[in-house]
């Protein structure tokens, strides 16, 4: 009810949402994924999903990099955590999440020294700050926040600074689409494209989806409208029969993405054999891992890690949910054992979670653009 | 950790080029310019940060456009929160003596 108030030009939504409804044909079903965990938040906040006729679904993609971390990898990083010398530092997104002996913050709890820094480049400063101790990075994320790993390897390198390491976990969005898309039990009619992924990245790496699969993808912003004007795109080209990359966040996104920033990431970076990602298993050529040039500040090179592969809970369906085969409420843990306050999976922990954005948002009843708006 | 978060660059440090003070309503820390370096902004310019580091040029409009969509999401005052830790300014503050206790 307030909510609507804090929409920008709520008469637009309300257009883009009219046009919805006009382009889509109701004698079809259209499944459309967002892939990127901000905009399942997003979607969610603001009850995109009561703007849309019954007939246009959204599927929530795998784009939270904090749900797609197996817990195993949490266990290696946190094995080497339980060294004396040891700081283990990650972003707050990681202090909550699982693992088989408890989250970042219960090990802390327990006298782990794990600290939350906001930057990896004050990882470092850490590092510089406790030459006594050794500094790990425990870093996670897509192309959004990979660049800033490396450029703080590097900066590590130049400074032969030897007490501070990444144990790395980036992935990257390319490889997951095309899992999700070889997925026999998926169908998928367009994307929604990750906005701040594709700063980085730009718009070319999705050309395959559009050629090779035929589906479309616009690339989107994050508010309301940019969301509705992006779903408004993907239908106009599913109503022509058509299939390419449109990038409707154009005021944030360059077409070709940060050369630079990409630059940085093939310095320091190589493409992983394979890597395991909750709900989706191991997927080819899908994460980033730390080149041999790199090798002192690795440390998975440098230490000995057990490399542990736990399955999650058996009752959570993360998993399931992950891939959008169920929807978050259809979990039988959902707001039971699972709530964000004690989250038993990864997707209960991060806002950008489709668990915690359904818990979070779905008592308050957005309003649906009718009475005063829509006449 | 996916935020974006708009702040205008103030200063360029003298000593590290690759360092900027950007303000974010207000608050001012240092960020890293390094992966903006073929197109190194200026004192005056708007930037989006994710993590510590500018990964994007913007205009002013932009930035403001952003702030207003970290707010409508609620998400302004977590992006804050960020900022002020740039640095580890928390963990000064949370912490002055941990050093003397470990």
């Amino acid at each position: 009810m307030k909510y609507v108030d804090e929409f920008r030009a709520p008469e637009l939504i309300a257009k883009a949402g009219e046009e919805i409804r006009r382009l889509a044909d109701p004698a079809r079903h259209y499944r459309i994924m967002e892939v990127c965990g901000g905009h399942t938040h997003a979607i969610y906040r603001f009850g995109l999903k009561d703007l849309l006729p019954d007939n246009v679904e959204l599927i929530h993609g795998p784009g939270c990099p904090v749900c797609v971390l197996p817990m195993g990898r949490i266990d290696d990083g946190l094995s080497l955590a339980a060294n004396p010398n040891f700081i283990f530092t990650a972003f707050g997104d990681m202090m909550r999440v699982p693992g088989t002996h408890g989250s970042p913050l219960e090990y802390k709890a327990r006298g782990t020294d794990v600290r939350i820094v906001y930057s990896p480049a004050d990882a470092l400063k850490l590092a510089r700050n406790n030459p006594d101790k050794h500094v790990m990075f425990f870093a996670i994320g897509f192309e959004t926040t990979a660049p800033s790993t490396a450029l703080t390897l590097m900066r590590a390198k130049a400074e032969g600074l030897r007490n501070f390491s990444v144990f790395c976990n980036h992935v990257t969005i390319i490889p997951a689409i095309r899992a999700i898309l070889d997925s026999p039990d998926m169908r998928i009619d367009g994307f929604v494209g990750p906005g701040h992924v594709s700063t980085v990245i730009g718009c070319r790496p999705y050309h395959w989806i559009s050629t090779d699969e035929g589906k479309p993808v616009v690339v989107s912003g994050f508010e309301p409208l940019d969301i509705l004007q992006s779903i408004v795109m993907l239908l106009r080209q599913l109503r022509r029969n058509e299939a390419v990359v449109e990038n409707q966040y154009k005021r944030v996104v360059p077409w070709e993405g940060n050369k630079a920033a990409l630059r940085v990431m093939n310095e320091v970076f190589e493409l992983r054999p394979y890597f395991e990602w909750r709900g989706l298993g191991f997927i080819s050529q899908s994460a980033l891992k730390i080149r041999a040039s790199y090798a002192q500040w690795d440390a998975e090179q440098r230490f000995t890690v057990p490399g542990v592969r736990v399955t999650d809970p058996k009752a959570a369906q993360c998993g399931e949910v992950l891939k959008g085969v169920l929807k978050p409420s259809q979990c039988k843990l959902f707001g039971r054992e699972c709530t964000p306050e004690q989250p038993v999976g990864a997707l209960m922990v991060s806002s950008e979670g489709s668990c915690a954005a359904y818990y979070n948002y779905q008592h308050l009843k957005p309003v649906t653009i009718t009475s005063d708006m829509a006449l | 950790m996916c935020l974006a978060i708009p702040g205008k660059i103030v200063e360029l440090d003298a000593q590290n080029k690759h360092l900027a003070v950007v303000d974010v309503v207000g608050v001012r820390r240092k960020v890293d310019l390094g992966l903006l370096q073929d197109d190194s902004p200026a004192v005056g310019d708007w930037v989006l940060i994710h993590v510590g580091f500018a990964m994007s040029k913007i205009s002013e409009a932009d930035a403001a456009d952003q702030m207003r969509t970290l707010m409508m999401l609620g998400e302004s005052e977590a992006a804050m929160q960020e900022v002020r830790g740039y640095g580890l300014e928390h963990e000064e503050q949370q912490s002055p003596g941990s050093k003397v206790q470990q």
